[in-house]
């Protein structure tokens, strides 16, 4: 099964149902596509948040999500994903993040969808600083988040 | 070989990348961590936490006792953060 793969870091916005369209259109052979987006927030840890600025590394972003993209091609009977990821400045309630998964069952889009993000959010080269009242600071990394990753490699 | 910093690193140390050339016995990841760090008070402060800080090796992520042999880019910087 040849699987399409569409990456893209970005600065502007993205349309997810154009991205979905896009993903399935002239194909009989996918029955499930999950939809993942990550959208900022207002607020963290009680504390507004005016805007995000996300930094990366964009040689490495690429290269980093092409390898978690055959990954999950590898392990999950997959027609298609989609991985955007925005840059810049981002204000809360836009989106970051979206990942797409095709398949032609529930099961692989779902648990591929989950494993891309998981390893998106420990393993690819961005970085956020955050502007609020205190002023603008870097984002602290989460342990829980490279729990999250590290539980695929498991089993 | 050329260094890139990123995020906080990157304002600590004071510049987003430069080309260095380390002596011979710089051979590692840590060694180079060790060797910038001589450098001068911006590297000091920068690296001034070791182990918190990952670094790349032409793209891909590497641990600290890898070693730098034929690198051409290596880049350092904080835990990852996007999504």
């Amino acid at each position: 099964m040849t699987a399409i793969v569409t990456i893209r870091i970005q600065e502007a916005d993205f349309d997810i149902a154009g991205e979905i369209s896009a993903l399935t259109k002239g194909r009989a052979d996918i029955g499930a596509v999950v939809s993942f987006s990550g959208i900022c927030r207002g607020s963290e840890h009680g504390e507004s948040i005016a805007a995000l600025t996300l930094e990366h590394y964009p040689e490495m972003a690429e290269a980093e999500i092409m390898r978690h993209a055959e990954t999950a091609i590898s392990r999950w009977p997959l027609n298609g994903l989609t991985v955007i990821h925005r840059v810049g400045r981002i204000q809360p309630g836009e989106n970051i993040v979206l990942v797409l998964t095709a398949s032609q069952h529930r099961q692989a889009a779902f648990a591929a969808a989950e494993f891309l993000m998981d390893y998106l959010k420990a393993n690819a080269p961005f970085w956020k600083r955050e502007e609020s009242a205190r002023g603008e600071s870097w984002v602290e990394a989460r342990h829980h988040d490279d729990m999250a990753a590290a539980r695929w490699t498991k089993s | 070989m050329k260094v890139k910093y990123f995020a906080w690193v990157r304002e600590r140390v004071g510049k987003a990348e430069e080309t260095v050339d380390p002596p011979a016995n710089v051979r590692t990841v840590d060694d180079l961590i060790g060797w910038l760090t001589q450098r001068g008070e911006s590297y000091a402060y920068a690296f001034e936490k070791p182990r918190v800080i990952r670094a790349a090796i032409d793209h891909a992520h590497v641990k600290p006792d890898a070693t730098i042999s034929g690198a051409r880019e290596i880049a350092f910087f904080p835990p990852m953060t996007g999504g």
